[in-house]
């Protein structure tokens, strides 16, 4: 009973907490506003002035290099958004905001080239993030022209361009260490994710290649074909779900397990040339994996050495195809699965190996105080301490072996295949995706398998984390 | 992360030794024994299943058969062992195709995309660790949502920036791209610098010291093993990686692949000759040489990230 009402007073909580954030966003932006009012009404001519020319607020005030950037900013801002250079033939300025809405209007014919929708797509996100950090930019020049104006008032001098990038190694220096790394991940990752997802919306897909034939916005079509009972993704999601999870589970779990009992074997007391046993094991993950998994390929083939084997041993009659059995899909996932235990095993092995040493001693000795045998404290502390530890860990690399690619793709490139669909019988979400987007230019299907691979390894990660136990005592150890 | 220290990597190698020893009966030094000797027997055995597949890459390289037409057999083979052995499949490797080339390659990539990735890493780990300031927690959950994404998604996005840009199917791009997503991979050497105490900082910012002087004369100093793990990673990420460079690259521009690139089309593209296993493997030694030596040597730095990395999640 109280368990109940204490589940309801969590959710009724995060109910409030949803709605408490939304009511200080209100609160953010109302002040901001108010804010935005207040500088131009306080500050001097020049703050004011800078609310039209970028950098004039602090040429005001002789901060010539600052002002001069600002203002180059803004020109340079304004240049490209009004006279909409071509760049592969598609503009990028304020047209291109036009062309995220249309993706293109011109078919094309003999004397015109067909818009190129993608492009345009792209172009269009590439210009709101320009936006966003053109009015970023514009913020910060009021900011710090009004700075600069309470500075006076105060009777110090505003900051010389010098002392500003003193202050970049020292107060500011996270902002110096950060900005080449976030302007590589706006580029590399955050644009790219945002491209992705919309294309989710769209019929960007084989029969609309870019630069050919035009595409166009469809809501949430792709979606809802999931449930239409025909097409690609309708029919195969659900089984490559199903055997994506399988996969995780059974490798993770695999791995996991194996690879604690293998540290216990090599680190137990007695063992002599540890140093050699790890080292064999750390092999496989030093060795390239393309490697090492195009030999198991091919090891396994049905001329391979394994089948003369078995043949000459008696084992069977003909030669099993491992990897590639159409008749029983479960020869090619076992096999997958065992060799992912010669893969992973060792990275597992390492990591319990290194907590091994690191149980702490005091556990130990009470423990001995308290007259427990060798095996009780084997059970009662090592253990329970190992899966403690290794929680999170574990965590990941369920998430990770959902997203896994390699041994998918290098061994069984998805095969054997289902007859009519691309989906093989091995496919994972992210193999299924990389053959529908690379081989097949199914662009539009492709993304929509991301996003739900995106929303399952989320909830799953969101979940767990918030149930682990080592996740709440983060903090506790910093 | 107080347990898991890294100095202790350094402590006796098992804990598991309780109490001293005292006098022990016959009978359980037998069945100790008898453990052991399973122990060991297992250990021999696994040896052997993790061992197999690496040395039949090797023996492949060296084998040297000819069929009765005298013809080079390059493909997979039913026997473990070679009936007859040489250089051939090497020197084969090095005068028909690109390997060279590719070798080359991946050396520039793998020595441009270290330096720049392990400098993100480093400094995004640093700032996220020791400097406080307003953004810091939305920056840690936006990375950690971002980590979510499947890398594969926005990879044909960077496939079309990059043409925009007119840098598709340059080595230049592929550097680009390893190093540019390195300040999300920065969990690890972030847990390590977790560790330095923050009363070191504080006395040296007493003394003046700004923070850029501690990065460089404190933190750096105090960081070798970490900074080997990520510049380790970093360096041999190319070496390993085939999927980006095999969108980014395309099958047609063989003599700008690397070498997993190159190797995996040798055997696996749309033109291939099945002739030419043997030679196959001849390149994965000449790459694995390198890049297992220089794993194995810097184990020790490896193994101390894979376990604070690991605890730290």
């Amino acid at each position: 009973m109280s368990q109940i009402s204490e589940t309801k007073n969590e959710k009724s909580s995060e109910i409030s907490r949803f709605l408490s954030f939304f009511k200080n966003l209100g609160i953010k932006i109302k002040n901001g506003f108010l804010k935005f009012g207040n500088r131009f009404k306080d500050g001097s001519i020049g703050t004011k002035l800078s609310h039209l020319i970028m950098g004039s607020g602090n040429l005001y005030h002789k901060q010539i290099a600052k002002g001069l950037i600002f203002l180059v900013l803004q020109i340079a801002f304004l240049f490209i958004f009004i006279t909409s250079p071509e760049v592969n033939s598609t503009p990028l300025g304020f047209k291109s905001i036009i062309n995220f809405i249309t993706l293109g209007t011109e078919e094309g014919d003999i004397f015109n080239p067909t818009d190129n929708s993608m492009l345009m797509l792209l172009f269009g996100v590439i210009v709101f993030g320009l936006i966003g950090l053109f009015l970023a930019a514009y913020s910060s020049n009021i900011k710090s022209s009004y700075k600069a104006d309470l500075d006076k008032r105060k009777g110090k001098k505003p900051t010389t361009f010098k002392q500003d990038i003193e202050l970049l190694l020292d107060e500011r220096f996270h902002i110096a260490m950060l900005t080449p790394a976030i302007i590589g991940i706006l580029i590399f990752t955050i644009l790219p994710t945002i491209f992705m997802i919309l294309i989710a919306f769209t019929n960007f897909d084989s029969q609309h290649p870019a630069g050919q034939v035009l595409f166009d916005w469809v809501g949430l079509k792709n979606f809802a074909d999931i449930f239409s009972g025909t097409g690609e993704i309708s029919v195969r999601f659900g089984p490559v779900l199903g055997w994506t999870l399988v996969w995780a589970f059974f490798a993770t779990s695999t791995n996991y397990i194996g690879g604690i009992l293998l540290a216990l074997l090599i680190n137990k007391k007695g063992i002599k040339l540890k140093k050699l046993w790890r080292t064999v094991f750390i092999l496989t993950i030093a060795l390239p994996q393309f490697i090492s998994l195009l030999a198991m390929r091919n090891l396994l083939s049905e001329y391979g050495p394994i089948n003369a084997m078995l043949l000459e041993l008696g084992l069977t009659d003909a030669p099993i195809s491992f990897l590639s059995n159409a008749e029983s899909a479960w020869t090619a996932r076992i096999t997958i699965i065992v060799i992912n235990i010669w893969i992973g095993v060792p990275y597992t092995m390492l990591m319990t190996s290194g907590i091994l040493m690191n149980v702490p001693t005091e556990l130990y000795e009470a423990a001995q105080i308290d007259g427990a045998t060798k095996k009780q404290a084997f059970f009662n502390i090592t253990i329970p301490y190992i899966l403690f530890v290794t929680t999170p860990y574990l965590i990941t690399s369920f998430i990770g072996n959902i997203t896994s690619f390699n041994v998918i793709y290098l061994l069984t490139g998805g095969g054997p295949g289902v007859p009519g669909y691309k989906a093989g019988e091995t496919d994972l979400l992210v193999t299924w995706l990389y053959k529908l987007t690379i081989d097949e230019s199914e662009y539009n299907i492709g993304s929509v398998i991301a996003i739900l691979t995106f929303i399952i390894t989320a909830s799953a990660t969101l979940i767990s984390y918030r149930r682990s136990k080592s996740f709440k005592e983060e903090d506790a150890f910093q | 992360m107080i347990s898991t220290s890294a100095p202790a990597n350094k402590a006796v190698e098992s804990n598991l030794v309780i109490g001293k020893k005292a006098k022990v009966p016959k009978s359980v030094k037998a069945s100790r024994r008898t453990s052991l000797i399973v122990s060991y027997i297992l250990l021999v055995v696994l040896t052997i299943i993790w061992l197999y597949p690496i040395l039949w890459i090797f023996l492949n390289s060296i084998r040297v058969e000819y069929n009765s037409s005298n013809q080079l057999i390059g493909i997979v083979v039913s026997h473990y062992f070679p009936k007859s052995i040489g250089l051939e499949n090497f020197r084969r490797l090095f005068t028909e195709t690109l390997f060279p080339r590719w070798f080359l390659n991946t050396l520039m990539v793998s020595s441009v995309s270290f330096v720049l990735s392990t400098l993100l890493t480093l400094s995004v780990a640093y700032v996220m660790s020791k400097l406080k300031f307003s953004a810091r927690k939305k920056f840690l959950s936006i990375a950690i949502i971002l980590g979510l994404f499947p890398g594969f998604m926005s990879m044909i996005a960077i496939y079309y920036i990059l043409k925009a840009l007119q840098l598709t199917q340059t080595l230049f791009a592929l550097m680009l791209v390893y190093s540019a997503g390195a300040g999300l991979g920065f969990y690890v050497a972030k847990g390590f610098f977790d560790i330095i105490p923050n009363s070191l900082l504080e006395s040296a910012r007493l003394d003046g010291a700004t923070n850029s002087q501690i990065f460089a004369k404190i933190i750096l100093p105090l960081s070798k093993p970490i900074i080997i793990y990520t510049a380790l990673l970093a360096f041999i990420g190319p070496w390993m990686d085939f999927i980006f460079a095999r969108v980014i690259l395309g099958e047609t521009n063989r003599e700008l692949h690397t070498v997993a690139v190159g190797l995996y089309y040798m055997i696996y593209g749309e033109r291939v000759d099945s002739n030419v296993f043997t030679m196959f493997t001849a390149g994965c030694v000449v790459v694995a040489i390198p890049i297992v030596t220089l794993f194995l040597s810097m184990q020790r730095y490896y193994i101390e990230g894979v376990t604070a990395g690991a605890v730290k999640g």
